[in-house]
């Protein structure tokens, strides 16, 4: 009977975890190898690293990915990359000024005379998005329109180290071989020639992995990767294609703090920044939390006391 | 409003001159005050006073969220996540709000599931358990137009799913299902009446619950022993402060992980496909509810085949609902004289396993269908090359095995003629799927209640106590002299 009970309990928490997990047969991501500094109860930001974040974000990401829910302004919000505790406004801080103005931006609202013209951005302005509308992006990528980065670590499983994992796990340029294949050039990525950084490594990787023009595989990605593989299909490689090249070659950006700027840096920062954009109020978050727990803490020992104390004399 | 004689006296001029016009002083008192109270409830008793709390919480953070909310499929996402930037605290508002859904259900389950064992739904109580049915309906729905408001994926197909098994419904289906959604697919009129419906529809739960409790102060509590009151001195206690006080600790207790989830892990329990703006276009690989309606799911999804007339779907649509049915006919369907399990061994056993199947038609729900349950004792797949056999037919050509398998399966294309367009591809081997598997408890769901009507009319039950003092007397003196042989 009490091992019954206990299995049952065992189910309830199987049951929990289980249905939080329904992700399709990608590579699992995973973190840096020093982890996340933001994580855990008592996790922080590394500011020098969010500000090289946004550096990639600005350089790299923001020609083709916009991130419409965030503005100049959260840029100095307390816990944002450009906070100074001189300047509790984030609008008034010249650093974030400055930055915004750095971007032209079609107005908003119109002018004096009814017209919309382009202006530097203020603190208060939206990020500038690299296309009007959806349309011309997906127009201008392949039919692909490139998702908004706002949310995205939460919209994926895995967070930040999804981000990380997939700009970082790109093939390595020898894994590529080029064949011809009835007079026209196709390219294939030699599986057995992948690194298997920190995954778990398939161990019937051999083979060839066929990749279509505009199309590049990534062992993070999402998808099915068997229409393409030529070879055993029970064994065809995790992952899937997207339509992002590798964009993090080593030195694609100059860190103004002089920090080397090699591809699992570049990852590790922008993959951080994009963690705090997803939720920026997630430190206060979790140091809000910490007093409620205590807060709790002393009223559920209270109530205990109150409760021996008011029942002490009725058998029950 | 209660069963039991008033003992409020009023003492001053002003609470009696009130007392003989509007006797709310004298309600207050009755109901929530000297209400007399078995005073051997335990802990799972405690989750009524947690539920009223849970509720509050959602009404009150609710409308807040809503103040701040704007019901349009442009605006709907980016309104969402202007709650959690840009409105002060309201990050934490709206993952009370989303966790509390949760928190909600799991209370309700665990407040289900007692009354179930202590048999709280028998006479005289049977109209208080289809009102707790009716309020478990009720958040069902309300939980469900809730999901469709934050315009995520989820949201989007999730909804597509549910307004689809109306459609299920011979003749009248199709015009149900666009009278749902308001137009031939979803779209902002959806939103809109959705987000209207989940604002009235807490609101009517606070209705059936103010009858719930009424429906509970008539009869008064039952008991573990499932032995009604006979003496009200010996057997009872006033609700205050006795019972608000175990209440009140109990609730801190919830409350604490009710935080661990909204301040440590807010998203651990919902699906990251929520935070993708909904997208017609493109469909999510998994569909899934929400955890606490995933048994139902399951059920749903576990009907694969036709029954006569009745297509595979309808039928489905059909279990789905009788699940939730059969709840209601529960005191009808228990032949017990005996309420609470604890007197009831053979029952006792089976209500267990009845759990126990609740929550694995939980696991059933989040998993793939056509996944193996223990992937371990799957097979190794088969390969199939199927090809052109020069006449114009279709054949096929199968290899089992490890390497070699492909070897020769290779070996077999490469000697094919040129137009025989031959390809490959892997075939899972037959295996024990979570479709079967649901099946399975579906049957053992159903079973159960079936069980319970012969259960009661042939199980020899234990010796009740004689009153609920005694039973609380005997245990007492049952654990002393368990206690002295072992110092």
């Amino acid at each position: 009977m009490k091992a019954f009970r206990i299995f049952t309990a065992g189910l309830a928490g199987l049951v929990l975890a289980a249905s939080a997990y329904a992700a399709g047969d990608a590579k699992h991501p995973h973190a840096p190898e020093d982890g996340w500094p933001f994580e855990g109860v008592t996790g922080q930001f590394d500011q020098a690293s969010l500000q090289r974040g946004y550096q990639v974000y600005k350089e790299v990401c923001s020609s083709c990915h916009s991130m419409k829910l965030m503005s100049y302004r959260n840029l100095g919000e307390p816990g944002g990359p450009f906070y100074d505790p001189e300047y509790p406004n984030p609008n008034d801080n010249p650093f974030v000024k400055a930055l915004a103005a750095q971007n032209e931006i079609l107005s908003p609202t119109p002018n004096d005379i009814g017209e919309f013209d382009y202006r530097p951005a203020t603190p208060a302005d939206t990020f500038r998005s690299p296309y009007p509308n959806v349309n011309a992006a997906r127009a201008a990528n392949n039919g692909a329109a490139p998702p908004d980065l706002s949310v995205i670590t939460k919209a994926r499983h895995g967070g930040a180290s999804y981000v990380y994992s997939l700009l970082s796990g790109y093939p390595d340029q020898d894994a590529f071989v080029e064949r011809e294949v009835d007079g026209e050039k196709v390219t294939y990525i030699d599986i057995s020639k992948l690194s298997t950084h920190g995954g778990h490594g398939d161990e019937h990787a051999e083979g060839m992995l066929k990749v279509n023009p505009g199309q590049y595989y990534n062992p993070y990605m999402a998808g099915d990767t068997t229409p393409n593989y030529e070879g055993d299909p029970r064994h065809a490689p995790a992952g899937g294609f997207l339509a992002m090249p590798p964009q993090l070659v080593e030195g694609r950006v100059e860190y103004t703090d002089g920090t080397p700027a090699t591809v699992e840096q570049m990852a590790h920062d922008v993959a951080q920044f994009l963690a705090w954009a997803g939720e920026p109020k997630q430190t206060k978050r979790k140091s809000l939390g910490l007093a409620v727990m205590v807060y709790l803490g002393i009223l559920t020992i209270l109530l205990w006391f109150s409760y021996k104390r008011i029942w002490r004399n009725v058998e029950h | 409003m209660s069963g039991h004689e008033s003992s409020y006296t009023p003492t001053n001029a002003f609470t009696k001159w009130l007392d003989t016009r509007l006797p709310l002083v004298r309600f207050a008192q009755d109901t929530a005050i000297n209400f007399p109270t078995p005073k051997n409830l335990n802990y799972w008793y405690t989750f009524g006073g947690i539920l009223a709390v849970c509720l509050v919480i959602q009404i009150v953070t609710g409308v807040i969220l809503a103040m701040h909310y704007e019901a349009s499929i442009d605006g709907a996402f980016a309104s969402v996540e202007r709650i959690m930037r840009d409105v002060p605290f309201g990050w934490l508002l709206r993952y009370i709000h989303a966790n509390g859904a949760s928190m909600f259900f799991l209370a309700v389950y665990i407040h289900m599931f007692r009354g179930l064992y202590y048999g709280s739904y028998k006479a005289p109580r049977e109209i208080l358990w289809i009102l707790g049915c009716v309020i478990y309906l009720l958040m069902m729905g309300t939980a469900f137009l809730g999901y469709m408001l934050p315009w995520g994926q989820m949201s989007y197909h999730g909804s597509n799913v549910i307004t689809g098994l109306f459609g299920a419904i011979p003749l009248v289906g199709e015009s149900i299902q666009t009278w749902l959604m308001g137009g031939p697919s979803i779209g902002n009129q959806t939103l809109q009446r959705f987000f209207a419906l989940h604002y009235l529809l807490p609101f009517m739960i606070a209705g059936a619950v103010v009858l719930h409790v009424w429906a509970l102060h008539v009869p008064g509590n039952n008991n573990p022993t499932g032995v009604e009151v006979q003496d009200v001195k010996k057997d009872t206690v006033p609700f205050h402060p006795y019972y608000t006080v175990k209440d009140a600790f109990a609730i801190v207790i919830f409350l604490i992980m009710f935080a661990v989830f909204v301040f440590y892990a807010p998203n651990v329990l919902g699906h990251a496909d929520n935070y993708v703006e909904a997208n017609p276009l493109v469909t999510p690989s998994h569909i899934v509810p929400e955890w606490y309606l995933l048994p139902f799911y399951a059920i749903l999804r576990a009907i694969t085949f036709d029954l006569g007339p009745i297509p595979a779907k309808l039928l489905g649509v059909i279990f789905m609902f009788a699940a939730i049915a059969v709840l209601f006919i529960l005191p009808w369907l228990d032949t017990s004289k005996v309420k609470s399990m604890r007197y009831r061994p053979v029952a006792k056993q089976f209500f267990f396993g009845f759990v126990a199947v609740c929550l694995l038609l939980g696991w059933c729900g989040a998993a793939n269908p056509d996944d193996a349950v223990i992937p371990a004792l799957q097979g190794e797949s088969k390969l199939v090359v199927s090809y052109n056999d020069g006449n114009g037919g279709e054949a096929t050509s199968e290899y089992k095995g490890g390497s070699e398998a492909y070897v020769d399966a290779r070996r077999f294309m490469d000697g094919l003629p040129e137009d025989a367009n031959a390809s490959i591809s892997a075939v899972p081997a037959p295996t024990f799927a979570f479709r079967h598997l649901s099946l399975i408890l579906t049957f053992c769901y159903f079973g159960f209640f079936v069980l319970l009507f012969f259960l009661g009319l042939t199980e020899k039950p234990k010796e009740l106590p004689e009153s609920i003092h005694k039973s609380v007397l005997k245990r007492h003196k049952d654990a002393e002299a368990a206690a002295t042989p072992a110092e």
